[in-house]
């Protein structure tokens, strides 16, 4: 027998488990009764030293497939319930368990079979009981916008569902919205990026399951009133088209617009999603700008911006300044009339953009913030300049207004870090 | 009802071909399974039927219509899963009806296509019971019905039955393989397991490395293999094939440990190969212990058992060679089971030799 173990936080190897029988062999009273959902597989649930787990029986292949994507995901940051090992070979090098548990049932097959298991989710719910306590129908609304943003998610990294569905999702409050967690990726693979056949069709299985399992909740008189099962799976589709579209749409404008770049980006960090980058070309004969961004996951910001830049922040700043460096590679490229390599790009946003806003504050006003702040301030700032001019202003004049304005007024003790005083007056 | 026909279709990811040119028709009504190992291209050949993969060149047809740009809902193809989870709460009716009532359609539409489903599945009578008073079997039905109410023009398979135990797999590869016949609907079942491939097609597609090896029913790909690939990966325990010299008179085939008078079927090939090497292959079948067998042509090799595997029914021996380290198998009498260390004198049915080219591997 083996097991392997991914994260060393997680020691499940505790030798009284009768690991080398069949799950539906397991005496009763290893197992904790927790939420669950509908399963096609025997998933059981244990706790030990503390945390409950899951296990679930699975042939070796589709089990490894699982626990492998499972990790991938994970690392990519994506919202997936927790790879914790695999047990493989149970039928191999294994005297009766070292327990004196009475086992269920005949002795099986063992070849080939293996236990998937993951760390149970907690705080995160089945979509029944979540229902099964009442909801409204605006609260089912938001379920399945979480449902769409994590199908949206997983596409945007490439991944192929598969099988997507509320019972193959767990469910999590967020601040007065829900967030969806993937629990079973047994039918899921990872592509470069995904054919619009293959998000289709993730699209029309999802729409299908959903159906499925709202009839479910509506044969057992557990859907809210007035909801009609049909109607709310046929919306998954819009809701999943908008996101899509408003995810990965072109978008076309006046080359001096500059700033609308900015506002798309905030509308796409609004709903949770990052830009990776922005791909600019030049339309009506150099007349207009199309715009496409790459949105992706914000798992790696940090990292990137390191590796361009050499700078270390956080994960929202480095969001952040690399959404700048990204329009300044297009803005690059459209003044210069070529594409600009990405680490040329850096090395010139750092040298031109990022350094020389930052020298020209006086190091008495900059208080304890640090210079990725600072910077994001400065942005912020040119943002709501150049939403009240109507046009960019640019990078000069937004920090010479922000040093006049915001860093001599904070010192002063008139505002506080994270007011904009022009936005006040403005209001005003 | 529909063919499918795949006309020079690459598949490429970046500059990486996964499939290469593949011609391959699939006649209507029937049942083709694509078999290869593991990143053959099997499963992306199936996924560009069923529009989940893009097409780099060349044209898929279903039925007379390129299907190329055709979004996977219009394509009216049917993805079969391994098993689905069943609703507990809608009965066997419900869970079968379900993806009709999404599809909007009206009640007696539903209720004639259920009953339909349900009598070919032999459901009928359990039609309004809950999933948990199903036995497990009663439930791969049920599952089975939700694929099939929608009446599609292809089915297709992607390895549905790996999952299963193996009991289980066997009777649901036979189940699967009476529905096909009784629904005769296009079938294309993607596997990576040779023996579900022989039990279950009217034809099986060889894919190996993105290339096309062979197409042809099970016993013309057991018979009459048209490379070493195909000779080896169809079969169990798979066919013995040793490198051989032709003589420089074309007369016979040379080895270390064998030599063979040439056959006459295969004289006409062998004389232009007079000096080279070619691949000869026999199957474990087609090889005897002394005194076991009434064949007419034979050859006889040395060899020492070195694993004895008796099956009950028969024993699979594996021997080493004298003079090569290639060891060969052997299908042999139970009742005369050698052991271990035994010195054998095998003899090979000449008449049941596959000889293949050495430098291109086809059949001659």
């Amino acid at each position: 027998m083996k097991i392997q173990i991914h994260s060393p936080s997680h020691y499940i190897t505790d030798l009284r488990y009768p690991w080398s029988r069949h799950l539906s062999q397991w005496p009763p009273e290893l197992f904790v009764e927790v939420a669950r959902g509908i399963h096609r597989n025997v998933v059981r649930f244990i706790s030990n030293k503390g945390r409950v787990y899951a296990l679930k029986e699975l042939m070796t292949p589709i089990a490894r497939n699982e626990y492998n994507l499972l990790r991938e995901m994970e690392e990519m940051g994506l919202p997936v319930v927790e790879p914790v090992g695999l047990v493989t070979n149970r039928d191999e090098g294994v005297s009766q368990a070292r327990s004196n548990f009475d086992l269920v049932g005949d002795s099986m097959d063992m070849a080939n079979r293996a236990l998937l298991v993951t760390h149970y989710l907690e705080g995160a719910l089945p979509y029944r009981i979540i229902i099964q306590q009442g909801i409204t129908m605006e609260q089912l609304g938001q379920m399945l916008d979480a449902l769409v943003e994590l199908l949206a998610r997983l596409h945007l990294s490439g991944i192929y569902w598969g099988d997507c569905s509320l019972s193959n999702a767990l469910f999590r409050r967020d601040a007065g919205l829900m967030a969806a967690y993937l629990v079973d990726a047994e039918t899921s693979e990872i592509y470069p990026t995904l054919s619009d056949g293959q998000r289709g069709y993730d699209l029309e299985l999802a729409e299908l399951n959903l159906a499925g399992d709202l009839m479910d909740l509506e044969a057992a008189e557990q859907l809210p009133k007035g909801a009609d099962p049909v109607e709310l799976a046929n919306s998954v589709v819009d809701r999943y088209n908008k996101l899509w579209q408003e995810l990965t749409h072109d978008e076309i404008f006046e080359p001096e617009d500059q700033f609308k770049i900015e506002q798309r980006v905030r509308r796409l960090n609004d709903l949770g999603f990052d830009v990776e980058e922005m791909e600019i070309t030049t339309v009506d004969d150099g007349q207009r700008v199309r715009m496409v961004p790459r949105v992706v996951e914000h798992w790696h910001h940090r990292r990137r911006l390191n590796s361009l830049t050499g700078l270390q922040v956080q994960e929202n700043q480095a969001r952040r300044l690399l959404n700048d460096l990204s329009r300044y590679k297009a803005f690059l490229a459209e003044h210069e009339g070529r594409d600009v390599p990405e680490p040329v790009a850096a090395y010139r946003w750092l040298s031109e953009v990022f350094n020389p806003s930052l020298q020209n504050i006086p190091t008495d006003l900059k208080g304890s913030l640090d210079d990725a702040e600072v910077f994001h301030e400065i942005l912020e700032h040119r943002w709501y300049l150049s939403q009240a001019a109507g046009r960019d202003v640019g990078q000069a004049v937004a920090t010479e207004d922000y040093i006049n304005t915001v860093l001599k007024r904070r010192k002063a003790g008139n505002f506080k870090v994270g007011d904009d005083p022009f936005v006040k007056t403005t209001k005003r | 009802m529909a063919s499918i026909k795949f006309d020079n279709v690459v598949k490429s990811y970046g500059d990486v071909q996964i499939i290469k040119g593949l011609d391959l028709e699939i006649r209507d009504k029937e049942f083709m399974v694509l078999v290869g190992p593991s990143g053959c291209g099997k499963s992306t050949t199936l996924r560009m039927i069923a529009g989940l993969e893009e097409i780099t060149d060349g044209s898929l047809y279903i039925g007379d219509r390129v299907v190329n740009n055709v979004h996977p809902k219009d394509r009216d193809v049917a993805m079969v899963f391994q098993s689905y989870a069943l609703y507990p709460h809608m009965s066997v009716y419900e869970n079968i009806a379900f993806g009709l009532r999404l599809r909007k359609l009206p009640k007696d539409e539903i209720d004639r296509l259920v009953s339909e489903a349900a009598d070919t599945l032999g459901l009928t009578p359990l039609l309004d019971r809950k999933p948990k008073a199903l036995s497990g079997g009663q439930r791969q039905r049920v599952a089975l019905g939700r694929a099939i109410v929608r009446k599609p023009s292809v089915f297709l398979f992607d390895e549905p039955l790996s999952n299963l135990d193996a009991e289980l797999r066997v009777h649901m590869r036979a189940e699967i393989a009476n529905l096909q016949k009784r629904l005769a609907i296009t079938s294309v079942y993607v596997t990576h397991d040779q023996v579900e491939a022989m039990t279950m097609g009217d034809r099986i597609a060889v894919l190996h490395d993105g290339n096309l090896r062979q197409v042809g029913t099970p016993l013309d790909l057991y018979d009459n293999p048209q490379n070493v690939f195909v000779a080896q990966f169809i079969g169990t325990p798979n066919m013995n094939i040793l490198k051989m010299t032709v003589s420089d008179d074309g007369t016979e085939l040379k080895h270390p440990d064998i030599t063979y008078k040439t056959p006459d079927e295969w004289k006409a090939a062998i004389n232009e190969r007079k000096g080279k090497m070619v691949y000869v292959g026999f199957r474990p079948e087609h090889i005897r212990g002394e005194g076991e067998h009434d064949w007419k042509n034979i050859a006889e090799i040395k060899a020492k058992a070195q694993i004895v595997e008796t099956l009950g029914h028969e024993v699979v021996v594996h021997s080493k060679l004298a003079n090569d380290d290639k060891s060969i198998v052997a299908k042999m009498d139970v009742h005369k089971t050698p052991k271990v260390g035994d010195d054998l004198v095998l003899y090979v049915n000449a008449d049941k030799l596959h000889i293949f080219d050495g430098e291109t591997s086809n059949r001659l």
